[in-house]
């Protein structure tokens, strides 16, 4: 009785404290900029369920797919278990779904475990790609100590709840065997059943380090659960409202401002009044509070998996640019922020801002908005549409632009091409050379 | 045309490029040749052509941008046109994907998609020119003709009825590398870095040891070109148009 109390403090402690954080990160999202994304919701769930739900971005590189699609499935498979443990958890029960799913749970718990041993060799090959052959797509300038840590922490977690899991099904499977009482015959064990040989015999040691592998299993479950707002594995939870949420627009489409088409209607039109739009007061983005909404989501999603930066033309030759990069320092910045909040209150100013204090202007003159990035990306991410606001303010707000794109503004302003050529120049061409 | 009261089949929008830049004048003309070939009743904004603004768009500067956009829309509008061919991918995507929400709405297509539409309907085939059999032909996708509008497969058309031999780059199609010039970067020199972009990729394209490298955008016809110059490859390896090849397979 007493245990099922712990259990059920704790259990109520871990939902308590991840429903405040998760209600601090919504808060953080929705200091962006309005943006309407309700339109066309069939074709919103249909990305999500192929994009993240199919996981099909991943397929285009063979290697990581396989072994994320392990760890993925296990996941989403194994949290059936975690059910059950929940439930024997606060009722004092072992195994409560034995013995009504009968032959099927046997079927059920041979598949964890089976999952359960894909995911230990996935995340173990995962963490010797990442620390041994030290891949080229985990390393950069924004891969500094936190982010890099942040990613062998859940993968050692990981190894630690499936092993705590297998070994708890060992144990079991032993207590089974000697007819122990409260252990019944339930289950089927194909991986753990060879863990076996290495438990000892004692009933009560046994049973000793089946209670502690329950404990520590579902204790672990808890504060993983609590690690993930302050992780990029908050990944698992948010690619799908991402990819929901994806721009359904051709890649090429840039949005049209609508603060500046009143301002140009006006021009050309001096009888044209103006509709009210929604947008802050800044043309383009200085700092998290001028981007959209989506924007914040995005760098929440965001797992730091560099497939963007690994196709980015300006990184692969070199330059400061990393897309990767552009999602961190929005995440950073946007926790920076919400942290002031929480501090000092909605109004705080700290003088700093995304632009400049995290991203600089080389890095956002060194884009080629070709895409690559936002294609790569497997959860939808949009690191662009961030570039061209930052640029929208350099440009707009303090008409900082390399020199060179300044002439060429004046240019198209004065000649109609982006060229010094005169405008009736422009049909020379049609003389025959 | 408009002053007989006429209005064409199609308006061919050339583009900054393709009016001023020599390489793509060439390009120009050859699209001429092209709709000259086929009987299409087409007709050019001349000097009332200006801009559709994507430079300043993709630099961040939407005012400039719009003032442009709203008064070629002006333009169009007062020609009456419907249907626009463009000789860029930059065009092609501004005229169709953002002058819509400016109120400009036409058929917009990029003049690989004119080429792979005549093929389709049998008005254009490759004879009684050059012939690329055996050729070894890499094409280049432009970002905003691929990943941005999703066009892989009209290029590629007119490249396949040459009998040449096709082969793709390892970064092609969704996987493209940009050639160095898009968002504004062709107006400007490059941030520091080890690589110039426009290297970086025809590296790739060169390591295959083509006899043409061809694209359909004229900012990667600059990139690329400034690329096999670098090498001083230019007498072995061609870089060409779409337009240009299918000009030449009909002895145009």
């Amino acid at each position: 009785m007493v245990l099922q109390i712990l259990f059920l403090i704790i259990a109520a402690a871990a939902i308590a404290l991840f429903s405040l954080n998760v209600r601090k990160i919504i808060r953080n999202i929705n200091l962006g900029r309005p943006l309407d994304r309700s339109d066309r919701p069939s074709e919103r769930l249909a990305i999500m369920l192929k994009v993240a739900f199919g996981q099909s971005k991943m397929a285009k590189r063979p290697v990581a797919f396989i072994l994320h699609l392990f760890v993925y499935i296990g996941f989403v498979i194994i949290n059936l278990e975690v059910l059950e443990i929940i439930i024997d958890g606060l009722f004092g029960t072992h195994r409560i779904f034995a013995d009504p799913l009968g032959g099927l749970y046997n079927v059920l718990i041979a598949s964890f475990e089976v999952l359960a041993a894909l995911v230990l060799i996935g995340v173990i090959v995962f963490f010797a790609r990442r620390n041994i052959v030290h891949l080229k797509r985990f390393s950069g300038t924004e891969m500094g100590k936190w982010p890099r840590s942040d990613a062998n922490i859940i993968l050692i977690v990981e190894v630690l709840l499936m092993g705590a899991f297998l070994t708890m099904n060992a144990a079991d499977y032993k207590l089974q065997q000697l007819g122990t009482l409260h252990y019944i015959n339930a289950g089927s064990f194909p991986v753990s059943s060879f863990l076996v040989p290495l438990l000892p015999d004692s009933e009560s040691t046994l049973i000793a380090i089946e209670r502690s592998c329950w404990w520590f299993h579902i204790i672990g479950i808890f504060a993983f659960l609590n690690y993930l707002p302050y992780s990029k594995h908050f990944h698992i939870i948010l690619a799908f409202p991402n990819t929901y949420f994806s721009n359904l627009e051709p890649k090429g489409e840039f949005t049209n401002m609508a603060s500046v088409s009143n301002e140009v209607k006006a021009m050309l039109d001096p009888t044209y009044t103006p509709e009210p739009v929604p947008e802050g007061g800044r043309f383009g983005a200085k700092d998290i509070g001028d981007l959209s909404w989506k924007n914040l989501l995005d760098a929440y999603t965001c797992t730091e998996c560099g497939r963007c930066t690994s196709v980015c033309p300006a990184n692969i030759t070199g330059k400061l640019l990393s897309p990767r990069k552009i999602m961190m320092d929005t995440r950073d910045r946007l926790e920076e922020v919400g942290k002031n909040i929480d501090k000092h209150g909605k109004d705080h100013q700290d003088g700093k801002s995304l632009l400049d204090n995290y991203i600089s202007r080389e890095e956002i003159w060194a884009c080629t908005t070709c895409n690559a990035c936002t294609d790569a990306c497997p959860v939808n991410i949009d690191p662009l549409s961030i570039i061209v606001e930052l640029r929208r303010f350099a440009v707009m707000e303090e008409s900082q632009a390399p020199a060179s794109i300044n002439a060429m503004f004046g240019n198209v302003e004065n000649n109609g091409a982006p060229w010094k050529y005169a405008a009736v120049d422009r049909v020379n061409w049609a003389e025959e050379k | 045309m408009a002053a007989k009261g006429e209005s064409p089949e199609i308006l061919f929008w050339v583009g900054c490029a393709g009016s001023f830049d020599e390489r793509a004048q060439k390009i120009t003309r050859d699209i001429c040749k092209i709709l000259q070939h086929v009987g299409i009743k087409y007709a050019v904004l001349g000097t009332e052509e200006s801009c559709t603004g994507d430079p300043a768009k993709r630099a961040g500067n939407e005012f400039l941008f719009q003032m442009q956009a709203m008064s070629n829309i002006q333009v169009l509008d007062g020609y009456n046109i419907k249907k626009i061919v463009t000789g860029c991918p930059h065009c092609f995507n501004t005229l169709r994907n953002e002058y819509p929400g400016l109120g400009g709405n036409y058929e917009v297509i990029h003049h690989s998609q004119l080429i792979q539409q005549l093929i389709d309907e049998g008005k254009l085939k490759a004879e009684g020119g050059e012939s690329f059999k055996g050729k070894k032909i890499t094409f280049h996708d432009p970002c905003y003709l691929g990943r941005a509008n999703n066009v892989y497969e009209a290029p590629r058309k007119a490249l396949e009825i040459l009998d040449a031999d096709l082969v793709e780059m390892k970064r092609c199609k969704s996987n493209g590398l940009c050639c160095g010039a898009g968002g504004a970067q062709m107006f400007k020199e490059p941030e520091k870095g080890k690589k110039d972009i426009n290297i970086e990729r025809i590296d790739e394209a060169l390591a295959l040891n083509p006899n043409i490298v061809a694209s359909s955008c004229p900012f990667c016809m600059t990139m690329l070109s400034d690329g096999v110059k670098n090498y001083n490859k230019e007498q072995e390896v061609k870089v060409l148009d779409i337009a240009e090849i299918t000009a030449r397979a009909n002895g145009l």
